[in-house]
This record gives C-alpha cells, structure tokens and sequence, in this order.
C-alpha cells in the first residue's frame, strides 16, 4: 500500500508558535534547538523541518505524546495552522502558498477532518452535519439530502438523521463526525485523536470500524494518535514525534523490531508484540506438493530428500488443500496406495499473513503447523510453533542490542 | 525641598481662578458648532425614525384591546407557555383595568421602536466587534460611557440636535439600551468553541458561511439575552424620556411627580413595572430552547389546531 505515488508531500515545514517567527526562525536554521529558540525569542517550536510523503491510499498514523506537534503538524496540512515556513504538497499543488480563495476550494474537496473533541455543530441535526461539506460546496439540497443518508448509513446512523447530536453517546457523536467527513468524498481524511475522547471498549470497536472501511473506500488517511497501541494496530506506517521533530518513520513491524533510539524503544516497550507482528514476517518458506504433479511415491522422496516430517498440498492455483504427513505416506506407499488425495489430511489450519501473531496462538497450541496464505489465497509457507515463540524472544533481545545507538532525528 | 511636589500640586489643582484645561468650554463650543452646522442632518435621522415610531404607535392605539390581548396571549402560547399566556393577559387587564391602557400602547411603541433600532445598530457592531479584537477595543469604552453616564447629562444635547418629543426620547432610550446588546452579541459569536469553528473552517466555509451557519445560530440564546436586556434598560428610560415631552406611562409619572400626585405616579409606575415583567418572561422564552423537544408547530396553538386536524405527530424522544 505504502509503494503507491505520494499524495501528500511535507518538505521541510517549520511551524514556530509566537510574536518574532522571522527571528526564531533564523535562529532554527542556525541550529538552535526548542529550549536555546525559547531562551532567545520566547518563541515555541512547533513543528521542526518535517519532511515526510504519505502515499495514496496509506494510512498513515502520527504518534507522539502532547506537546509533541503532531496536531500542529495535521492542522498545516489543511492550514487551521500557517505553517512558518516549508511546503505540503497535495496532488503536486503547494497548499502552504495558495491563497484563501483556492485553500477554501482544496478544503472542500481534498481534505475533510475528523476532531478528537467531535466539533459537531450542536444547533444542526446529526443529518444536516453529516451534509455540511457538501453544503458548502454548494450542492443542491436533494442531492446533499440523499448522499448524507447514505455516508450515515455506512457507519450505521441512518436512523438517527433527525436527532440532535446531543441526544448520541459519544461513540455515536464520533460516527456523525466521521460521516461528515466521509460525506464529501474528499481523496483525504485527517483524522485529529478522533478515537482518544472514547472509551476504551469503544475505541476499538471505531478502531477496527475504520479498518474495515479503509479496505473499502481506499483513502488517504492521516491519523494523529497519543496510543502507541493504537497508532501500531490501525497505521500502514507510523511516524514518530518528539518535541516538533519527526524521530522515527515506518511500518509498525519496523519501529517494534528496530527502534531507531532510546525513546522509541521506550515507547514500545509495553507494546504487545504478537499484537503487532504479522504472521507473514515469520513464515518459513517451504516447497508444497503440487496435486496432480507426482505420486505418492515421488511426495515421500522429495521429503526424505530434504529431512522433512510433513508437507503442504497445494492445488493448481495455488491454494493449501491439504497436508502430508511422513508417516502416513510411508504407510500409504507401502501398502501400494499412490494416490497422495487418499493419503493426506484436510483438515489443517490457515491463516492470511496479514494476521497479527496473537490471533494464531490458539492455532499453534494444537501443535499442528500452520499454512500462511496471501490475501489472494495463495499458499506462501508454514508457521510452526516454535517460530512464533523464538520471534518474539529474538525480538526482545534484538532491542536490548539496538537501542545503544542514538539517532536524533529521521527524515523520510 | 520636602514641600516642593506636593505644594506644586496643590497650587496646581486649587489655587487656580481658570481650570487648567476647559473641558466643559471645549464641548460646549463643539455642540454647539455642531447644531449650527449639522442641525439638518439630525432632522433627517428623525423622519424614519419617527415614521416608524408614528406607524407603531398609530396601529397600537387602533387595534382593539379584546384583540391585542387575544393577540398576546396566542403569541405568549405559542412561543412560551400556557401559563405564561394566561399570566401576560390577566397583567395587561389589570393594566387597563387601572386606566393606563392608552399610556401603555404609547410606551410599548417607544420601547419596540428603540429596541428595533438597537437590533439594527447593535448586532452588526456586536459582529464587528467579535470578528476584530481592534474594534472589540475601542468600542468597550464608549459603551461603558453610554452606560455610566447619566442621562441628563445628553438629554440636553440631543434635544438641541433633534428637538423634544418622541424621538428624541427613541434616542436616549437607544443610547442607553444599545450597550447590553453590543455585548452580548459579541460574547455570543466569541464563545462559540474553538473545534466548532475549526470544524467550519476545515470544510471550507467562507466568513460569511460560517457567520450564519454557525456563528449566529449559536449565539443566538446570548444574543436574545442582550434583546431582553434592551428592552429592559429602554422601559427604565421611560420616565427620564418623558421630561423631554414624551407621552406614555413616563408622563403619567412625571406628571403625578409635579403635582404630588401619589396615585396616579404609582399607577404609571405600576404600568411600566407589569409590562416590563410580560416582556421580560415573553423575551425570555422566546431565548430558551423548549423542554419539551417538540417542533414549533407541534407546541402551542399551531400544535393545537394540528392536533385536531390530525396532522399532529409526536417526536419520540431520543434515547440511545
């Protein structure tokens, strides 16, 4: 996902809060650091030279703790904040420099936005939020009407058009808020904390909502998130923020199993790792039989050939069907049986590799190895037992050994 | 030595024949350069002013007062409450009961008149003031000066610059009445939250959009608070606008003053007293949102009517 063409592009955005930005700017490009620009001018560094490229169709989740810019940052990029100096480039377009005419246009349909706080309109009902956008694009009532039901009907709400707001759980608020940004079909989503005021039970349940839409509608979403958890589970890539720098960028498996400093190891050291590791990172790559290509016979050597106990069965298009067992086909060639169909077991767990290392424990308890499949279906290897728990001890120790190099800052 | 300063200053301040700056000589010279030279632009200020004024007035006195009361009590009804209709009715009979019916239809078209103009004036200064911390600035002392300074003090002036009657006494009701308004107004807009606004924004509302879409339509309960203040400071007026001739219950009051009349300064004084109670419990209803969470056409007489149309139909109330 994260291989696509850039849709945004942030080169070097610098955002310093305070009355002198000119001078304390100066001072950053000079090397001046938060507290030496806040010593000299009283001025508060933002966002400090991020660069960064979000793909198309990337969900990309800026984590870091309060303080640490990543609202200011999302905020540049539709510019409720003026970033000081730098450039975001949408679809080749520099928003950072157009003017208000064209940014109100760019507001209207590339970029819609989702509030940690929901920022409903409480005087409108949950319909006439949900159709606000297209409102302001000037969309005749009709047509507003219909497509804000139907935005309210993916998240579940429908029934709730003619409510107030207030009269919703803060879930439900959430849903409204997310709806209206849907509701423009705006190619971009920045998503402020969306999920932070919610409870926890809650939270995941949105978590997985937007999950399951993302694989739907394919936008490009920018998330901010203070929840390492949160930012690890839901982001095809993650970018890390400290003090207005960008720390760290990469896919979650990345920023678990090589932490680029001390913090970040910090930060993840609490994180459940068989939460977040998928199982296609640990596959062990094997060669299956293929139905219909070879007896029984020529199963039985190609395993004593290479020492193994079992083996995958695949049909022609590439799909696990089965397993072989060792013992079972001696038994079987023995007895003179040569069709490998009568001889192997079907029924054998699967998995896809995008499945987080936690789902499968309960598969490998049975002790009976896994086949990982590709989303297409398609067999890519086995996942036995002792792979998974050697992964996530390997891990653990591959942490201690990384985290004695200090990197300052990263740009992507 | 020791002496110097505080003899310098009591040299300065007491032992003068002349003021050291003539102040009341400067405004004096002002006002008056200001009614030789533009005396006639006052004059064109009043003509709509008392048009409007004449035509309210004139519409008052004709109506009935079994009409006036259906009226209020239809109104009362449907934007507050039964009780509330029943109340206003029964205050206005015993208005009329103690003689003062014709005063009051007077007052009550001063006090709508100033009130409208306020509304005119006031909201777009309050919108001004809430979009422009400069102008917030320097609005803030001259409404703490139309505020604090006593009356008399431009009754005099503006009687040289419109005349006396009523509509000099719309001004000073006006000048005393906008402030609360401007406030509000500005308040209102400034307190509507910060996401709220960023939401606005980030689905690319124009200044105005978001004026009227969002901005107004919140501030709206504040905004009518300032109109109940108004309205309350303009009926306070009533009687400090009677000395530049106007009728109404302030006359009745002023007169029974001059002729130490008790009775009949008590029944003017008991007049301005209920209507400002009916308008008040009125304007304040009209503010609050209703509890009920019923449409408006579902509430009072429509309500009624539509009930027994059949057209009527209950919104069930929300529980999530």
């Amino acid at each position: 996902m994260s291989s696509s063409q850039p849709k945004i592009q942030i080169e070097n955005l610098v955002k310093i809060y305070g009355k002198n930005p000119e001078h304390a700017l100066k001072l950053f490009r000079e090397g001046g650091n938060r507290d030496e620009i806040l010593q000299a001018t009283g001025n508060v560094l933002g966002v400090a030279d991020v660069t960064l490229s979000i793909g198309e169709g990337e969900l990309f989740v800026i984590m870091g703790l309060s303080g640490s810019g990543k609202s200011t940052l999302v905020r540049c990029l539709n510019r409720l904040i003026e970033p000081t100096s730098g450039h975001v480039y949408i679809d080749d377009e520099d928003v950072a420099k157009v003017d208000l005419k064209r940014l109100r246009e760019v507001r209207r349909t590339k970029l819609s936005m989702v509030f940690q706080r929901f920022g409903l309109f409480p005087h409108k009902s949950v319909l006439e939020n949900t159709e606000y956008g297209l409102k302001m694009r000037g969309i005749d009532p009709e047509e507003r009407r219909q497509k804000a039901l139907e935005t309210l009907a993916i998240v579940g709400l429908h029934q709730w058009a003619n409510y107030a707001p207030s009269a919703l759980s803060g879930g439900m608020q959430q849903r409204v808020g997310l709806a209206r940004a849907l509701a423009t079909d705006a190619p971009i989503l920045l998503m402020d904390e969306a999920f932070s005021a919610l409870d926890p039970l809650i939270r995941r349940g949105m978590q997985d909502e937007l999950m399951r839409l993302q694989t739907e509608l394919h936008r490009t979403i920018v998330f901010i998130s203070h929840d390492i958890q949160e930012a690890l589970k839901i982001g095809d890539r993650v970018a890390i923020m400290k003090d207005g720098y960008l720390v760290q960028v990469g896919t979650p498996e990345e920023i678990i199993t090589n932490p680029v400093d001390d913090y970040i190891a910090a930060f993840t050291q609490d994180v459940n790792r068989a939460q977040v590791l998928k199982t296609g990172s640990i596959v062990r790559q094997t060669m299956p039989f293929i139905l219909g290509q070879g007896s029984a016979r020529a199963a039985l050597q190609d395993m004593q050939t290479h020492d193994h106990r079992r083996m995958h069965v695949v049909d022609r298009q590439g799909q696990p069907v089965g397993v072989l067992m060792r013992k079972d086909l001696e038994s079987a060639v023995d007895s003179g049986v040569e069709d490998v169909e009568a001889v192997m077991r079907r029924d054998f767990p699967t998995v896809e590799a995008s499945t987080s290392l936690e789902e499968i424990f309960h598969l490998a308890q049975t002790g009976a190895p896994i086949a990982v499949v590709n989303r297409k279906g398609k067999f890519k290897g086995v996942v036995e037992q002792s792979d998974i728990l050697a992964s996530i001890g390997r891990l653990s120790r591959n942490e201690e050994a990384d985290s004695a190099a200090p990197v300052d800052r990263i740009a992507v | 030595m020791d002496t110097a300063i505080p003899d310098f200053f009591n040299w300065l301040f007491l032992n003068q024949s002349t003021e050291i700056i003539p102040l009341g000589d400067w405004i004096s010279t002002i006002v008056d350069w200001v009614v030789t030279n533009f005396r006639w632009f006052f004059q064109l200020v009043r003509v709509p002013i008392s048009q409007a004024l004449n035509g309210i007035e004139a519409f008052l006195q004709a109506v009935p007062p079994l009409v006036f009361l259906g009226a209020l009590g239809l109104f009362a009804w449907q934007f507050a409450s039964r009780g509330l209709a029943i109340f206003s009715v029964l205050a206005m009979i015993f208005v009329g009961l103690i003689g003062a019916w014709p005063e009051t239809m007077t007052t009550l078209s001063l006090v709508i008149t100033a009130v409208v103009l306020c509304a005119l004036v006031g909201l777009p200064l309050g919108i001004a003031a809430a979009r422009s911390d400069r102008v917030e600035a320097s609005i803030r002392p001259v409404l703490d000066a139309m505020q604090t300074l006593p009356a008399f003090v431009y009754l005099v002036p503006v009687v040289m610059l419109f005349g006396t009657g009523k509509v000099p006494g719309v001004i000073v009701t006006f000048i005393f009445a906008v402030p609360p308004l401007i406030r509000l107004t500005n308040i209102g807009i400034r307190q509507v939250s910060e996401e709220t606004i960023e939401a606005a924004q980030s689905f690319g509302s124009t200044p105005r959009q978001m004026l009227w879409e969002i901005q107004m339509p919140l501030a709206m309960p504040t905004i009518l608070a300032g109109v109940n203040q108004s309205i309350m400071l303009a009926l306070s007026m009533v009687v400090i606008a009677s000395l530049i001739a106007v009728e109404g219950l302030g006359q009745m009051v002023n007169r029974g003053i001059g002729r130490l009349d008790v009775g009949l300064a008590a029944v003017g004084g008991l007049g301005i007293v209920i209507m400002a109670i009916v308008l008040d419990r009125l304007t304040q209803a009209i503010g609050k949102p209703p509890k009920d969470g019923l449409s408006w056409q579902d509430r009072g007489p429509v309500g009624a009517i539509r009930t027994t149309l059949g057209k009527r139909r209950r919104v069930p109330t929300a529980t999530p």
